[in-house]
């Protein structure tokens, strides 16, 4: 495993919220890790070109449902009181589940989930399984896993696959190789997939073409899959997966052991719930009015699918985020990805600048928290708080203002709490407010104008330390020559 | 402390602020009044790039092009009437292999979502179980207007949870390159529906 999942919840009775390990913490600052991402100008181009057609496609079909804000309301709604009643519903659907014929266990980190699912595929006599994508099994680095207990785990998602062979990982929560483009895949494809034709183009209907004759008997012949759920209904213990290419379809309905691995806050109380859930996901996140293929399977059904199913419920770090009534509306999250498309720093970063697998605005409060603020204070900073992240956001999740709340959580620096505590007295005062404008006008005035000449505008690129600090990833104005107040009492 | 109880556990401290009850808001639309649902139905399967045909009539044409074909153990007769390929029942169960041997295979369905062009398979009368409408390349399913609803509302409540489901919209699709949309990865590169029951067609039922 590249980067072990930290086991926090150690196997004491301990009941308070534990923090989650796996692949959701960034392993160096965000500003270090975005800085080569942002110089690629083939990623960026790249990724311009995606992100902005998709949110052309989600605002198109967003507009044409006439009470998308009824749905809204109603998502965040029934989200708020899942929260609520979170292990009662769990409760509600392990029984449902179970008397459906799917056996239900409970994995409190990445590490036992991964555990969990080694011993169900050795259990089934499998060396190898198929993967339907899934942000779960990525967050608790199950590929890693299987492989070190020397079992061969198959992407079968098209992007997912993409990643797999380049060796990569992914770099968004619904397009993993969203930062390829179409030559870099045929060159991917034609170095690891020996069964691709010689002469493969890079036409995306021949890329798909030669996936689906790779994959083929893999699907065939597979007696393991491996899926997340987008959906877990307490009521009735079904599951749900969406998804576009029927690579899910195969992995559900083929093989004769299925093992789910689900968040635990995937749940919905009822049944009828899909009937808000189904309409947000689609449309917020591919910007179609209904993905291709929806999948649901409650348990075992004789002569139907796999007569093996297993859930897994994994912890990993959510009651630790539930722990925060601030924070908590994050479980909302259904993984549409609509946010990490509106992002302005998602657009330039990229999202392995991010370092966990939940990229984007959605990553920037989900990782801190299931990891603990500390171990991943740069996150909550990968932001501009410009708000289009809410504005989008299906089930209503406030994410500036949970960003706010988490940066007040992250460690300070001396120096930064010290200017704080200045400013803070300064601008308590409008006499010293002004004296201060005034005074920072006077000392900036002629570096003010000195760099206007140099560089035609009044920045600074480096300040000396402990503002250093600042000046790495922005660009410090200086006061101009003339407050508007000042303005306006000449006019 | 077993994994189970110590996360419930966790997750019951971590409650101890004690929300308040949540009132859910259902102002969002429940059923569809707009008249031409079959129209709407129609629009959204070909912008998915399904072929929609009209009437029962038209499937002699379309499964003569068909050599082998699929078909769940409780088809009707009619459907199959004047078919002079090889009808594969799937009784005893057609193995993957064997599925993947045919050229098409022919189902009914549940219900048909108007707003988003959705089909919907439930296991139930001339449907099948799921590997049937999965591996065969070309799915031909027939759709009743009576099995035609305008919203998602609408029709969930007609569907039982137990039953395994499949919701079908247009063939299979991918966009992970370059987001730009392809027909046809792994399930059944081709759709086709065939809606009987108009009023404008008298050999519909």
């Amino acid at each position: 495993m590249n980067r072990p999942g930290v086991d926090r919840s150690g196997t004491g009775a301990s009941a308070a919220p534990a923090t989650g390990g796996g692949r959701i913490r960034t392993p160096l600052p965000f500003p270090t890790a975005a800085a080569p991402a942002v110089a690629d100008t083939q990623l960026r181009a790249n990724l311009h070109r995606a992100t902005r057609t998709i949110r052309g496609k989600r605002a198109r079909v967003v507009d044409e449902v006439p009470d998308w804000e009824a749905l809204r309301d109603a998502g965040a709604a029934i989200k708020a009181d899942v929260q609520r009643r979170l292990p009662e519903l769990l409760e509600q659907f392990e029984a449902s589940a179970t008397a459906a014929g799917a056996t239900v266990h409970w994995a409190r980190d990445a590490a036992e989930a991964c555990r969990i699912v080694v011993e169900l595929t050795r259990a089934a006599g499998a060396d190898e399984v198929v993967k339907v994508k899934s942000m779960a099994t990525q967050e608790i680095e199950l590929n890693e896993a299987l492989e070190a207990a020397g079992i061969a785990a198959y992407e079968t998602d098209l992007a997912e696959l993409i990643v797999q062979l380049g060796d990569d990982t992914p770099s968004h929560i619904l397009v993993p190789a969203i930062h390829y483009n179409r030559a870099q895949i045929r060159e991917i494809f034609h170095r690891r997939m020996p069964d691709a034709p010689a002469d493969l183009s890079d036409e995306p209907s021949a890329l798909a073409e030669a996936a689906r004759a790779h994959l083929r008997r893999r699907f065939l012949s597979a007696r393991v899959a491996v899926s997340g759920a987008n959906f877990a209904i307490a009521d009735t213990g079904t599951l749900v997966v969406v998804e576009s290419e029927g690579n899910g379809r195969m992995c559900l309905t083929l093989p004769e052991t299925l093992i789910s691995v689900v968040g635990v806050e995937k749940l919905l109380p009822t049944f009828t719930d899909l009937e808000v859930f189904l309409q947000l996901l689609p449309r917020s996140s591919t910007g179609e009015r209904m993905n291709p293929y929806t999948s649901m399977w409650t348990g075992v059904t004789p002569g139907d699918g796999p007569q093996s199913v297993h859930v897994v419920l994994v912890d990993n770090g959510r009651s630790a985020v539930l722990a925060d009534p601030v924070g908590r509306p994050t479980l909302s999250c259904i993984r549409c990805s609509a946010c990490l498309n509106v992002c302005p720093v998602y657009e330039r970063a990229g999202g392995h600048a991010y370092g966990s697998v939940y990229p984007g605005p959605i990553g920037a409060i989900l990782s801190p928290q299931l990891t603990g603020v500390a171990d991943n204070a740069s996150l909550p900073y990968a932001s501009t708080l410009c708000g289009a992240c809410y504005d989008v956001c299906p089930v209503k999740i406030n994410i500036p203002e949970i960003l706010v709340h988490l940066r007040q959580q992250a460690p300070h620096p001396l120096a930064e709490r010290a200017t704080m505590r200045v400013l803070s007295w300064v601008m308590r005062s409008p006499r010293r407010w002004a004296a201060a404008l005034r005074l920072a006008r006077a000392g900036a005035g002629p570096l003010g104008a000195y760099r206007e000449r140099r560089t035609g505008a009044r920045t600074l690129r480096r300040l000396p330390w402990p503002a250093s600090a600042w000046t790495r990833s922005r660009d410090l104005p200086l006061p101009a020559p003339q407050t508007f107040r000042e303005w306006w009492d000449q006019q | 402390m077993t994994a189970r109880d110590e996360i419930l556990a966790r997750l019951r401290t971590a409650l101890a602020d004690n929300p308040p009850p949540v009132e859910v808001p259902r102002q969002y639309r429940q059923v569809d009044d707009r008249p031409d649902l079959v129209e709407i139905l129609i629009d959204r399967l070909e912008d998915y790039r399904a072929v929609v045909h009209r009437g029962l009539g038209a499937l002699p044409a379309l499964l003569a092009k068909v050599g082998r074909l699929a078909v769940p153990t409780d088809i009707p007769a009619e459907w199959l009437a004047g078919y002079t390929g090889q009808v594969h029942r799937d009784a005893p169960p057609l193995s993957s292999a064997d599925l993947d041997g045919l050229d098409a295979v022919l189902t009914g369905c549940a219900v048909a979502v108007a707003d988003t062009g959705t089909i919907i398979l439930d296991a139930g009368p001339a449907q099948g179980r799921r590997a049937l409408t999965l591996v065969p390349d070309r799915h031909i399913c027939v759709v009743r207007s009576d099995q035609v609803v305008g919203l998602l509302p609408e029709a969930l409540t007609r569907l039982d949870p137990r039953t395994p489901q499949t919701w079908i919209s247009g063939p299979s699709a991918t966009s992970d390159i370059e987001l730009n949309r392809v027909e046809g990865v792994h399930g059944p590169r081709r759709l086709e529906v065939v809606l009987v029951g108009l009023d404008d067609d008298p050999r519909g039922r």
